[in-house]
């Protein structure tokens, strides 16, 4: 057999749980009664609010409107009433205003045919203009708006099209249930990124662990006769990294501190790219987005369309609830996930997972001092070294630790995940991040 | 909500592969201990207590010291292998104060001075070890002869000193090490030819799998440190440590392969044999360098971070052993070379820190 391709320095083979959930067809969640949709779910400058409290909304209306290029729009997801503009904590620590929207009224476009728009013929900036219109960011979960990726200067030559279909978060399946059961629409948006960026080659990169997704999307791409390639990786971890997906499938580096069009190549979640299909075919904003609903503890996980706003309680109680008290709820990956402890929170953009552990995964260890075994540095994708970069940030020497290479850190999580001291490595980088831009002023 | 009482919110990742320190120590203590049992075999009882006398000083000593620092850091295991260390590398017959003060020694000044576990910049138990030997140096060089000889005599040479000083005599014809021992009437077991019975008899059919002189070596039925006379346990051991990647190939294969091809370039030149001539699976038998190469050379907290450090690392032990063994008039080496190179430890860090993805420019493909 052929030695499938993967990415060559660190990284770490979780036990990857996908078995949970990878073979649960994706079901339409309820609609929630009631949408609570924060306006700062992108990375970026937050949405500027549109609505007050009373005001009534239809399903896909745009409530919060991008405040400049690094920025998205924000849409109702259901059709009603605005209840109240609140302020809350997200999962990943941002304070955002959110609109919360009351269920009421009927349907504009959900249960109704829609035409397909004629985007064959729409110049690029046409199509660019309505991603923006749309909100579309990434939703691999770092939620970085769609259209700035898409502007590429004129002259520069994309060689690369690489739509990232690894999914190499444990537990997580909602990319793969997409990749499976939206097999042409997603050729369609790859089509359709195509004519924006008019890249000279498509790359899809899969997971091996994936065998039924990668051949749906040989077969559909020998059928339509479209000169896209599906290239099955070797399973690690975090191979769905843009960086580290580039070079297993180039061979390239994107360089330090730099971005993947400075390789020639610009990388979409294959969750976006369908997420690209539904804006510019059939005209629909982002509302919705497919969400893995899973864990040990849930009696029954499954993958979901989930319309955003939509509280994380009422998917839990989709699955059928708790078998037993949870240790951990998860919104995201269990590598790079946030932890959080409320049913209220809200699914947004950068959702794509929930996921409930069991009280003995989520087990507290003290953490005791580094014996320099150098699993870190051998973990690190980046090349870095944790433990040096801890020990600088622990000393509050920020300068050093950016010397060192502090901002390439990814915060992937593979340091953690085989420090026998259970040092907080990432949570050190986090802060080593933090302290270092608040210094900078 | 009731049912989210457990629920705790930490940083990601949420994951774990599972070890601890905890772990790790005892795994080691685990995979040494056969090693140890056939010390108390092979030289009797009161090597037994030689190795409780000096857990016992490594642990108390640990107790105290964190106890006045406000910590309390025994679950990490570490003490005890530090004092089991200790005791492994003492001689069978030595006085119980001899042990107690290395291990004091180990703890208290060269790990706990420095901080504790993770700080200290040299083998804790090495350190210990070099310090009573310079100290005791009488007592340290004492070698009781194994239970199996059953010989009348209280002491005997250790192997790698009676070749030593036999050479330092000029007194022998022989082409090798082992050849030399035969000649001069160094007594063995029998345990590679006859049949034997007791303790040795159980490891008797593997020793008849080697040479003549080298079966004894292999399975530890030689005068020598309580701990360290078995290079089959010791190995055997090893494995279980290789497999959960508690240690890595880079340093017993870079001191081994070193240490080796140097004995076999130059070691034979002493019997005036030549180059290319030396006793390679001798050398690796005799003495302490498999304890050494498996189990101190390799401890996480004093050896390099990267593999490309611990190559360096290896390698520079590798050669300072066979500096020391060959040419200097010290029989052993295994400790000096190690705590030598211990200190040079963040030396190496420092230039073979790992390459930073993204820096390498690379070619269009």
């Amino acid at each position: 057999m052929r030695k499938l391709p993967t990415f060559p320095g660190g990284g770490v083979h979780p036990h990857d749980h996908k078995g949970l959930a990878n073979q649960v067809p994706i079901r339409n969640a309820p609609v929630p009664a009631t949408a609570t949709l924060p306006m700062h779910q992108h990375m970026g400058a937050p949405a500027e609010c549109l609505v007050q409290a009373g005001d009534s909304v239809r399903e896909g209306m745009l409530i919060g409107k991008a405040t400049g290029p690094f920025s998205a729009n924000v849409h109702s997801s259901i059709p009603g009433k605005v209840k109240e503009i609140s302020e809350l904590y997200l999962p990943n620590g941002i304070r955002s205003k959110a609109v919360v929207v009351e269920f009421e009224g009927e349907f504009d476009r959900s249960g109704k045919s829609s035409e397909a728009v004629a985007w064959k013929e729409a110049v690029p900036e046409d199509l660019l203009g309505v991603i923006r219109e749309c909100g579309i960011v990434g939703l691999g979960g770092a939620t970085f708006p769609t259209p700035i990726k898409f502007s590429v200067r004129e002259g520069t030559r994309v060689e690369f099209f690489v739509v990232n279909g690894v999914e190499c978060e444990p537990f997580l399946c909602a990319d793969h249930r997409l990749l499976l059961e939206k097999t042409q629409e997603l050729l369609t948006g790859i089509e359709i990124v195509r004519r924006i960026l008019n890249p000279d080659r498509v790359v899809i990169g899969i997971e091996a662990n994936k065998p039924d997704a990668i051949e749906a999307l040989r077969t559909a791409v020998r059928e339509r006769q479209l000169d896209f390639r599906v290239t099955a990786l070797k399973v690690k971890y975090p191979q769905g990294d843009e960086k580290q997906l580039l070079k297993s499938l180039t061979g390239r580096e994107v360089p330090s501190g730099g971005l993947p069009l400075d390789i020639g190549a610009v990388v979409s979640n294959a969750g976006t790219v369908f997420a690209i299909y539904e804006a510019v075919v059939l005209r629909k904003p982002l509302i919705e987005r497919i969400v893995t609903v899973t864990g040990p503890v849930l009696a029954r996980p499954g993958n979901f369309k989930v319309r955003l706003g939509t509280p994380v309680g009422a998917l839990i109680e989709e699955c059928g609830g708790f078998t037993e008290p949870p240790g951990k709820l998860v919104a995201g990956g269990p590598m790079m996930g946030f932890a959080m402890a409320d049913l209220d929170q809200p699914v947004t953009k950068g959702t794509s997972g929930i996921l409930a552990l069991s009280r003995g995964q989520s087990r507290a260890f003290p953490e005791t001092p580094c014996i320099g075994c150098g699993r870190c540095i051998a973990a690190c994708p980046f090349g870095l070294s944790p433990t040096v970069l801890y020990k600088w940030i622990d000393h509050g020497e920020y300068e050093e630790a950016l010397a060192a290479g502090l901002m390439d850190c990814k915060e992937c999580g593979c340091c953690a995940y085989v420090c026998p001291a259970r040092i907080p490595l990432v949570q050190g980088m986090k802060l080593g991040k933090f302290m270092s831009r608040k210094k900078k002023g | 909500m009731e049912e989210l009482k457990h629920v705790r919110i930490t940083t990601s990742p949420h994951l774990h592969e599972g070890s601890t320190t905890g772990r790790i120590m005892l795994s080691v203590i685990v995979c040494l201990l056969p090693a140890g049992a056939w010390g108390v075999l092979t030289f009797g009882i009161y090597s037994l207590y030689v190795l409780l006398a000096s857990v016992a000083a490594a642990v108390l000593t640990e107790l105290v010291i964190a106890r006045a620092l406000g910590r309390f850091t025994l679950n990490d295991w570490s003490a005890v292998l530090t004092g089991l260390l200790v005791g492994y590398n003492m001689p069978p017959s030595v006085p119980l104060y001899i042990p107690v003060v290395a291990s004091v020694f180990a703890i208290a000044v060269v790990k706990m001075t420095f901080g504790g576990l993770g700080r200290n910049w040299m083998n804790p138990a090495l350190a210990g070890r070099v310090f009573v030997t310079f100290s005791w140096t009488g007592f340290m060089t004492t070698w009781k002869p194994p239970l199996n000889w059953g010989t009348d005599a209280t002491t005997a040479a250790s192997v790698l000193g009676f070749v030593k000083s036999a050479l330092a005599d000029a007194q022998g014809v022989a082409r090798g090490p082992v050849e030399l021992l035969a000649q001069a009437g160094y007594p063995t077991s029998g345990l590679g030819t006859a049949g034997q019975g007791g303790a040795a008899g159980l490891l008797a059919p593997i020793a008849r799998l080697f040479p003549p002189g080298y079966g004894d070596l292999f399975v530890g039925n030689v005068p020598g440190c309580i701990g360290e006379v078995s290079a089959l346990l010791l190995i055997l051991g090893s494995i279980y440590l290789f497999v959960k990647k508690i240690i890595t190939w880079e340093i017993p294969v870079a001191y081994l392969g070193t240490f080796g091809v140097l004995v076999w370039v130059f070691a034979g030149r002493s019997f005036g044999a030549g180059f290319f001539s030396g006793d390679v699976l001798f050398h690796f038998f005799a003495g302490g360098l498999m304890l050494g190469a498996l189990y101190m050379a390799t401890d996480m907290v004093s050896s390099p971070l990267t593999r490309k450090g611990m190559l360096i690392f290896g390698i520079g032990v590798g050669f300072l052993t066979f500096l020391i063994r060959i040419y200097g008039s010290y029989p052993e080496g295994v400790s000096l070379a190690i705590i030598i190179m211990n200190m040079f430890v963040p030396m190496i860090n420092r230039a073979t820190g790992p390459v930073k993805f993204g820096l390498v420019k690379e070619g269009q493909s």
